[in-house]
């Protein structure tokens, strides 16, 4: 018979002896890893929203410009009011005519970087993608100004290559045209467009990255042209990418308030219309109200995409 | 005859200049139609690249291949009436089993409720007959497995190519499958190619089996002539791993003086014969396998019978086995 076994090593110093009690009690290590992210996340994050939300139940008092901390839709009720139906309308139009040009315009380069891209191309990809993320958005909203100008170099190269009519008879068409494209709907998309690109391509490109090369091969073998395995497999597979994408692009674009401000006609969009009755008008309601409009908008979006299968491949 | 697939000094080469290699390296075969022909290398080979070449996804650089007479030149896969069971199955995810199966009538064109109807026949005939509402995540590895085998024959190719058909499923299945392919094939007459690294796969399943090593096609011949004969030591070695003896080994010992194969199963321990130390022992279940050192300075393998009294290392044995097991290899390879 030999002695009861001495443990390998006695514990050196209170980092041993937390590493035990973690070991002994795994739900400690989980509660301090989990404690302050959920803070954050329940009581920062969602806290803040829930009373957002709640204030969008309030109404002002129209004599006194009063806010009545009592529960009523009347400020929903003037959500509908055709000004400010107009101000949904707009900024909805706008978010889904970026979100589509995005996904189009992104489609291609994402897919480039998913199957061809190799080394050195594949990191020329990304940083040509991020770079412009990097930089201030302000600097590069104000830069888009001054490109769009009447003065600026679009209308220049346009006239230089004797296109200026082409310029003018599209500045002409009426809604989305104006007097140049900086003052004009075109202007603020273009610029949207440009500023919230990368947030379409990454997502669409990490998901075209995980459908395997030989999943196309089958379609073909099984007799698909490329078209078809563009629409049957690709296109399915590349989905839950696409409205991940959408989610940011959309929902940028809904809740921006500088780039229509700088960049096109003087109409509101949801987040000036926010900017402009937090502050000065003071009207909070009516502000936290319009803000639950894109929450809303996307929840619609999320429940119809998930309708037609978006997250199937998921 | 016209042979269902023919391969004319057909080379695959990949990179370019000093980095170039060459996977497929002047390969000429004719596989005949109706036969289960089984492509048996390490990797690297060549033969999954020799299987890619006739499904289309590459095409040769020199050389020509001719499907059912017809030069595949110019001819997409999705034109080729040939089709593929993938080795990691690519069953596509987003649609349910029934649909993958469909999938090929489908971008033909074939309208829904006939499609459909043709997927639940060939999901019977793998014996998945319940299974055509489920998604291929819901499936196990051997049902995968059958699905990618409808979804591949619903096209009534007149070859079907089948990649590492059996290597990710557990020993048990790949019995059974095997078993199930060959009968398929057998009642549907169609030309079976398959690409295997296992040699008792590509023994017992098929007709003719083809050597690959190095880009190249060193024997081919029907399992018992590759097994038997081995034309060259790769051969002897990679199939069954044989005793490999030099010509000057193989003299000393009574037999050819020329490169040859002596199969472990041959050798048998009896009173007289060629002696020699029992040096390790590894235990087969169907026998058992002994390493025995001959004072030769030569190491012999010999697999003994399970019930055969089994000696103890170190013990002294002495081998005999019959002259003619001794096979004279061509070449020096």
């Amino acid at each position: 018979m030999s002695a009861a076994l001495e443990p390998a090593h006695p514990p050196r110093g209170p980092g041993d002896r937390l590493t035990g009690l973690f070991w002994r009690r795994p739900w400690v290590l989980l509660a301090l890893l989990l404690a302050p992210p959920l803070l954050w996340l329940g009581v920062v994050y969602v806290g803040s929203l829930v009373a957002l939300l709640w204030q969008s139940f309030y109404s002002i008092d129209e004599f006194s410009g009063m806010v009545v901390p009592e529960l009523t839709l009347k400020t929903y009720a003037e959500l509908l009011r055709p000004s400010n139906a107009d101000v949904i309308l707009r900024t909805a139009t706008m978010a889904a005519a970026v979100t589509l040009a995005s996904a189009v315009l992104a489609f291609p380069i994402a897919y480039y970087a998913a199957r061809y891209a190799k080394g050195r191309w594949k990191a020329a990809f990304y940083l040509g993608v991020m770079l412009p993320l990097w930089s201030s958005y302000l600097v590069k909203v104000y830069a888009w100004k001054l490109i769009l100008a009447k003065e600026g170099i679009v209308t220049w190269a346009f006239e230089g290559l004797g296109a200026g009519n082409l310029l003018n008879a599209v500045l002409a068409i009426p809604v989305i045209g104006g007097n140049s494209l900086s003052t004009s709907y075109m202007g603020t998309f273009l610029v949207f467009l440009y500023v919230w690109l990368p947030f379409m391509i990454l997502p669409m490109q990490a998901s075209l990255e995980r459908v395997p090369a030989t999943m196309l091969e089958a379609s073909s073998d099984l007799g698909a042209r490329p078209g078809q395995t563009f629409r049957h497999v690709i296109l399915p597979l590349a989905m839950p990418g696409v409205i991940a994408g959408s989610i940011f692009t959309f929902s940028l674009t809904l809740g921006d308030y500088i780039i229509p401000q700088i960049v096109g006609s003087s109409r509101l969009f949801i987040g000036q219309a926010v900017y402009t009755l937090q502050g000065t008008a003071g009207n909070i309601p009516l502000a936290a109200a319009f803000a639950v409009v894109p929450i809303l908008i996307m929840l619609v979006y999320l429940a119809v995409a998930r309708r037609l299968g978006a997250f199937d491949a998921l | 005859m016209i042979a269902a697939v023919d391969f004319t000094h057909v080379s695959r080469q990949f990179g370019s200049g000093a980095a170039a290699v060459r996977a497929v390296d002047d390969v000429s075969l004719a596989i005949a139609e109706g036969e289960f022909f089984a492509m048996l290398g390490p990797s690297g080979s060549g033969k999954t690249t020799c299987l890619r070449l006739i499904s289309g996804f590459e095409s040769p650089n020199e050389g020509t291949i001719r499907i059912f007479g017809q030069d595949m030149g110019a001819v997409p896969p999705n034109r080729r009436h040939v089709n593929t069971v993938f080795q990691d199955y690519a069953l596509f995810p987003h649609m349910t089993v029934r649909d993958n199966v469909a999938y090929g009538l489908m971008v033909r064109g074939m309208d829904r409720r006939t499609r459909l109807a043709r997927a639940e026949e060939m999901l019977a005939l793998v014996h998945l007959p319940e299974f055509g509402g489920r998604k291929p995540g819901q499936l196990s590895g051997g049902q995968r497995q059958r699905v990618a085998l409808a979804r591949a024959l619903v096209n009534e190719p007149r070859v079907l190519l089948l990649d590492e058909p059996l290597g990710a499923l557990d020993l048990k299945l790949r019995e059974a499958m095997q078993d199930e392919l060959k009968s398929l094939q057998k009642r549907l007459g169609i030309t079976f190619v398959f690409v295997t690294h296992d040699q008792g796969e590509a023994l017992s399943m098929a007709d003719r089996v083809a050597v690959f090593s190095r880009g190249k096609i060193v024997q081919t011949g029907s399992p018992a002539e590759v097994y038997e004969r081995p034309a060259t030591r790769f051969v002897a070695d990679f199939v069954g791993s044989s005793n490999v003896l030099s010509p000057e080994q193989s003299a000393r010992l009574g037999g050819p003086a020329r490169w040859t194969s002596l199969r472990p199963e041959a050798i048998r321990l009896a009173g007289e014969g060629t002696p020699g130390t029992v040096t390790a022992l590894r235990y087969l279940g169907a026998g058992t396998r002994v390493a025995v050192a001959l004072e030769a300075g030569l190491d012999l393998g010999v697999l003994l019978p399970a019930g055969a009294p089994v000696p103890a290392p170190g013990e002294a044995v002495r081998l005999t086995w019959e002259r003619s097991a001794m096979h004279a290899m061509e070449g020096e390879e």
